[in-house]
């Protein structure tokens, strides 16, 4: 399959193993990903924050840089972010309707509908549950909330972790439970924010896990960052990153990319 | 508050709460819809109570349990929550014609409907009744509404004592406090504090008063149960209005609100005009939702139908106030209507993580929780950013699990966010603040490949801040609401792009 990457903002600019990762496991299966560079970001922040003007000409920029998949030049649009999905499947047309953008709006929603986060490009749209990875860690998955109840990914980041060699996955208490980043509510309402955290990392601690795994770099980027404050000696990775190596050919991330966590 | 000297006696700044046994609560405000700080602030006031937090934490995470339970053995939970949705639409759509469909059924029946376009309109209402009845007591059923218009204080202000019979309201009044949660109004009192309450504000506590909660439960019965045989009126709200028919509802757990609503000679209830389904038959959805959804039971031990008067049976005059408050102008915008939707079953609070850490007292409005968030900005009209009440949308992480749970699927994130859109537009114009800064400069950056991939390369400066260790933990203000508890990691040397070019090149 011939696959358009949306590497995110976040994505791009801090945490570029996420895309890079995404794009090794892909190339590995055997599919052709693509990036188009005209790119940035998918407005979600922006919407989230209520700058729903502001959004509107990043919203735009998505819809122009990703119509062609509406004419079969792409077979599918991948993110490795739940929350980014989500806002392309629902926030982009609301924000065009809201502005009186109704055609906008209606091309926001018919490329959303070949959008896939990498999880359900995986299983739905690939028809794997098994990519063949090897990891010997001991992991535990936050399900990030708006991968669950926007995105709604189902238990497909699970599927994918358990099918993975030599992973010894142990399930985290409290999963559901928000981590406390939920964008600019992490700084407007910082003290709640930390609190909220505060649970989800001893919650993870629990687990006596090495290595939290995600879908969404911007709830780990919270959570590393708390794991990193309080020297908790357990790292971040997102899904991608597990993935994408195997047992012959391990996926080391670009060593110029930080980490967070330890 | 000592019952002898209720009502002429205000509250005092207690100095030692270690004598007391419990920490004061929220005095009775002025305004019930916006009172305190703005949310920021009074959230972080509550997150240093570790006791509260402590006692959020267990109850939440109870009923939270309980209800999942309840919810898992319905095959049909997701039709029914489809039903009573498109129950709520229907009935907001023909709310005027319901509504007098109402009035003329319960003035069929025997009753007395009167209009309150507001809460000191529906408070002269109650008090004239009560002029003319020659009360100086009342015994009320727990009622959100009341609660909404000050109704207690009003009625205290002119010497009538309005005595609370729910249990939890009961610990809430005698503590001279504000509820905290629309169901659980006492859910941030553990029973050590509860026993401290009542053994201090019971005139007629046991003296040998435990935490156990039964022997708790005994002594508010002995309390109350002279108060229904004395009461000669009772004044209530109403979980449902049934138009067809003119009939109200209760649900409750304890009785309590049964003794109100049957004993005493006069009745008067309270209720906001969006509390109404067209016909018996739709209350039959409700009925199964609203247990469930906010005490985690099948059914609520408690359920009482009235319409109009019955000669010889239960009260023999009748109010009905129906109250707007409000919600006529809620009504007529989108965000608005759907808040409407509400039942009252505070499932969404039960759930929300910043209600869990924060407690109910932080919203600064008797609707505290997700649904306050964006019922109390709608209620009050509070758009602009110095009314504490415009924060309220921005009190949620967006996390989703209210909508997940709300009995009428209630769509509360997508609401929020669109209030703080018109937050944000409301303020437009003026001198902009920090956020509208950083929006609008991110905007056209967001907006391009070009410059996003430029902003990114610039970003790698932030590599020598970060230094050595390749990790940021201290930065100025604004920055530092993100640093006082989190690290940020350097930017990568290289961004995804560049990377990307790279890749390609050997391909």
């Amino acid at each position: 399959m011939k696959i358009a990457l949306f590497a995110t903002c976040i994505g791009d600019a801090q945490f570029p193993q996420a895309p890079q990762a995404t794009v090794h496991l892909l190339e590995r299966l055997g599919h052709e990903v693509v990036f188009p560079q005209s790119q940035a970001c998918c407005g979600q922040m922006h919407v989230n924050t209520g700058y729903f003007k502001e959004a509107l000409p990043i919203i735009e920029n998505h819809v122009r840089t990703f119509e062609p998949v509406l004419d079969g030049e792409w077979d599918a649009i991948v993110v490795p972010s739940g929350s980014c999905t989500g806002s392309i499947r629902h926030q982009q047309k609301l924000v065009a309707d809201d502005a009186g953008r109704t055609e906008l709006g209606k091309k926001a929603q018919a490329i959303a509908g070949k959008t896939y986060e990498l999880s359900e490009l995986l299983v739905d749209v690939l028809g794997l549950e098994d990519v063949g990875a090897y990891f010997p860690h001991r992991v535990t998955y936050h399900p990030t909330c708006h991968s669950m109840r926007v995105a709604k990914v189902g238990d497909k980041p699970y599927r994918l972790l358990q099918n993975v060699e030599g992973i010894d996955f142990v399930p985290l208490p409290e999963e559901k439970s928000c981590c406390g980043f939920g964008g600019t509510f992490a700084m407007k309402n910082s003290g709640t924010s930390t609190a909220m955290l505060a649970d989800k990392m001893t919650n993870i601690a629990s687990t006596k896990a090495e290595i939290l795994c995600a879908g969404d770099y911007s709830c780990l980027m919270h959570i590393g960052g708390g794991l990193s404050r309080i020297r908790a000696g357990i790292r971040v990775m997102h899904l991608a990153e597990i993935l994408a190596g195997t047992k012959d050919e391990p996926w080391v991330s670009p060593s110029t990319n930080t980490t967070l966590g330890v | 508050m000592c019952p002898s000297c209720a009502g002429h006696h205000k509250a005092q700044p207690v100095e030692d709460t270690t004598e007391l046994g419990w920490t004061p609560g929220v005095p009775e405000p002025e305004d019930p819809l916006r009172w305190g700080d703005k949310f920021p602030k009074g959230a972080a006031e509550n997150l240093r109570n570790t006791q509260l937090r402590r006692n959020l934490r267990y109850a939440t995470h109870k009923i939270r349990d309980k209800r999942n339970d309840r919810v898992a053995e319905m095959p049909d939970w997701e039709e029914l929550r489809d039903a009573a949705s498109a129950i709520k639409h229907q009935t907001m759509s023909n709310l005027p014609e319901l509504l007098e469909e109402m009035e003329r059924n319960v003035q069929a029946r025997g009753g007395i409907v009167h209009w309150a376009r507001d809460a000191k309109e529906a408070n002269e209402i109650i008090h004239q009744i009560l002029v003319e009845k020659q009360v100086d007591e009342v015994v009320k059923v727990k009622s959100m509404v009341t609660q909404e218009i000050g109704m207690n204080k009003y009625l205290a202000d002119r010497g009538i004592k309005a005595w609370e019979t729910d249990l939890a309201e009961m610990i809430v009044q005698l503590s001279e406090d504000m509820p905290s949660h629309i169901v659980v109004p006492a859910i941030h009192r553990n029973r050590a504090e509860i026993r401290a309450i009542f053994a201090n504000r019971m005139d007629d506590a046991p003296a040998d008063l435990s935490t156990d909660p039964r022997t708790l439960a005994m002594a508010a019965r002995a309390h109350l149960r002279k108060k229904f045989l004395s009461a000669k009126v009772a004044i209530s709200g109403s979980n449902m209005m049934i138009a067809e028919s003119g009939t109200l509802t209760v649900f409750e757990s304890e009785g309590n609100g049964r003794m109100c609503l049957t004993l005493p000679e006069t009745l008067i209830s309270v209720v906001g005009i969006e509390k109404m389904v067209p016909t018996f038959k739709d209350a039959e959805v409700f009925a199964q939702l609203l247990p469930r959804s906010a005490t985690g039971e099948r059914m609520n031990p408690y359920t009482t139908f009235w319409t109009g008067v019955t000669e010889g049976d239960g009260p023999q005059e009748f109010h009905l106030v129906l109250l707007d408050n409000g919600r006529s102008k809620a009504l007529a915008d989108e965000i608005g209507r759907e808040a409407l939707h509400c039942i009252r079953c505070g499932a969404c609070m039960n759930v929300c993580p910043v209600y869990e850490h924060v407690g109910g007292h932080a919203y600064g409005s008797v609707y505290p929780g997700p649904i306050g968030a964006i019922l109390t900005p709608q209620l009050t009209d509070s758009m602009d950013r110095h009314d504490p009440n415009s924060a309220l949308p921005f009190a949620s992480s967006l996390c989703g699990a209210c909508y997940e749970a709300c009995p009428v699927k209630i769509d509360i994130p997508t609401n929020l966010v669109r209030l703080r859109q018109r937050v944000t537009d409301a303020n437009r114009g003026g001198i902009p603040d920090m956020w509208d800064v950083a929006m609008a400069a991110t905007s056209p950056v967001m907006a391009s490949g070009k410059a996003f991939d430029a902003a990114g390369r610039a970003a790698k400066l932030g590599r020598i801040v970060a230094g050595k260790k390749q990790r940021i933990g201290a930065l100025p203000y604004p920055a530092s609401m993100w640093t006082g508890a989190r690290d940020i990691p350097a930017p990568p040397a290289q961004n995804f792009r560049q990377w990307w070019k790279k890749h390609e090149e050997e391909k």
